[in-house]
């Protein structure tokens, strides 16, 4: 990060950064990587999942529902959700539309760049825990929208991962 | 008019820890849930209160009295381990055909959900028990995160704290940190012998060896002096080859005179900086804290200062305590260079 010119080099979590901060860095990020931004950030949605040091996260999406459907639905609530665990965290309103069975537009409302594929990742990643497979694509929608369509192939295709309401230790 | 059977049915969706007792009070139904926390032994049939066991309110000990506690909230707990305490609330069936109790973990729900491995299936849609095992879950991982975050900076307000008080190049005290304990001594009144030291020579070594091997000096010269003085005083860097050391409870003249001309033969040892043999000497000038009636910081320094240059002028490589007749002569000295 020191070669990048950037003149900071550490993001704390539970801190407020101006926004600008998060765009530089991300520029840095994709020229150093030499890879284009929607790709970086999709990973950084699997990693958000899939990679055990953060398992919370994980664990707090599987409350959504019991299979990959429900989780679905649930998303339209992720930013209340998310507001109950951290009361200044607003994350962008997300919208669950039923096109057919099986076949889901998820609208991500415009106010933080590069969220939908971070999105993207994320929804990627849970298909795996549930054991769903999944076909995914985005595409820009009207006023700055996003659009996320699914399309749910089978939801029983794996395992998944075992979610234990109680696993959680105190 | 509804059966029990109908109701139990009907209950089974709603309020998977219900529980429907006779008027004998023996247990004719109960809810899906129910059958996790029962494990192997069936309830169906036994009395009531050899199941779960009524802990309040005290007064009820017959069926009779647990059907006249209507409505009102009930504590109970289970007979068998692990003991799990669930809440309930009771409503008498008509024409006295028992009773229909609904269950609840309430806030020994987190261990029920792991003593008896529960599923969201083992709640009504409408119950709320997941919604708080997410806030707990959700709020727990939002602690731990400031938690972490409070570590790190606590941490790095230490290492600031440190890298404040420290001479980077040396690891001695800085400036600031000899100010700091001067006036902590001066304040609380105690005793205390202070040393200004100043390198002889040291411009020679930086001049015809270089800084590098400057600094190598400077960083050996801070080692000898640490090792020269106790654990308890103060060894600090004030200038570029300047050092004050600080003596607490130190008055005795001799020793420290012992102290300043060992210190001063350690540093006349050649010092190695690669090939080359780096030679420098000192000057030291002492003031005790006693010396004056009320000793001020920049008072004691200046005497130290004075004293210094009283060593210095006596031909270098000594140590010398100060004496009122120095600032006289230093004045005189001003005025014949002048």
């Amino acid at each position: 990060m020191d070669a990048s010119g950037l003149g900071f080099t550490e993001f704390e979590a539970m801190l407020v950064y101006p926004e600008d901060q998060s765009t530089r860095m991300l520029q840095a990020v994709e020229i150093n990587l030499e890879r284009p931004l929607p790709e970086i950030l999709e990973d950084v949605g699997t990693f958000l999942v899939s990679n055990p040091q953060v398992e919370a996260l994980r664990r707090l999406l599987r409350f959504g529902g019991v299979n990959y459907v429900e989780f679905l639905h649930s998303l339209d609530d992720l930013p209340d959700r998310a507001r109950l665990a951290v009361s200044d965290l607003r994350l962008p309103g997300l919208e669950l539309i039923e096109q057919a069975p099986g076949q889901f537009d998820l609208l991500c409302h415009p106010g933080v760049p590069g969220y939908a594929q971070v999105l993207m990742g994320v929804l990627r990643a849970m298909a795996d825990d549930y054991g769903a497979l999944v076909l995914l694509d985005h595409k820009d929608g009207q006023d700055g929208t996003e659009v996320i369509s699914i399309t749910l192939i089978e939801s029983e295709f794996a395992e998944g991962r075992a979610f234990d309401l109680g696993a959680h230790s105190l | 008019m509804m059966s029990v059977e109908d109701l139990a049915d009907l209950a089974n969706h709603i309020c998977p820890l219900h529980v429907i007792i006779d008027a004998e009070g023996r247990v004719v139904s109960h809810g899906p849930t129910l059958l996790k926390v029962c494990s192997e032994e069936s309830w169906i049939g036994k009395p009531f209160f050899d199941v779960l066991d009524l802990q309040r309110p005290r007064a009820v000990q017959s069926i009779g009295d647990l059907l006249d506690t209507a409505g009102s909230k009930l504590h109970f707990q289970l007979r068998q381990p692990p003991h799990t305490r669930m809440k309930g609330v009771l409503v008498p069936l008509p024409d006295g055909q028992g009773a229909f109790i609904n269950l609840s973990f309430g806030i020994s729900v987190l261990d029920a959900v792991r003593d008896f491995n529960l599923t969201s299936q083992d709640f009504s849609p409408t119950d709320l028990t997941i919604e708080m095992l997410y806030l707990v879950e959700a709020k727990s991982a939002a602690m731990e995160a400031s938690r972490q975050l409070n570590l790190r900076l606590q941490g790095a307000k230490i290492a600031a704290e440190e890298q404040a008080f420290t001479d980077t190049l040396t690891g001695l005290k800085n400036r600031r940190a000899m100010d700091h304990v001067l006036n902590r001594l001066l304040n609380s009144g105690r005793d205390f012998a202070l040393m200004h030291v100043d390198l002889d020579f040291f411009k020679q070594v930086n001049d015809t060896f270089g800084h590098a091997a400057g600094d190598a000096v400077l960083q050996k010269v801070a080692a000898i002096m640490v090792d020269c003085t106790r654990k308890s005083d103060t060894v600090a860097r004030v200038g570029g080859d300047e050092f004050v050391l600080i003596f607490e409870g130190m008055l005795d003249r001799n020793r420290l005179s012992d102290l300043a001309n060992r210190l001063i033969a350690r540093l006349e040892e050649p010092i190695m900086y690669g090939a080359e043999k780096c030679r420098i000497s000192a000057s030291a000038g002492t003031v005790l804290s006693s010396s004056a009636e009320a000793p001020e910081a920049a008072l004691l320094l200046h005497q130290a200062d004075v004293a210094l240059y009283a060593a210095k002028r006596a031909g270098r490589a000594q140590h010398l305590f100060y004496a009122p007749h120095f600032e006289a002569e230093m004045l005189e000295q001003d005025s014949k260079s002048a």
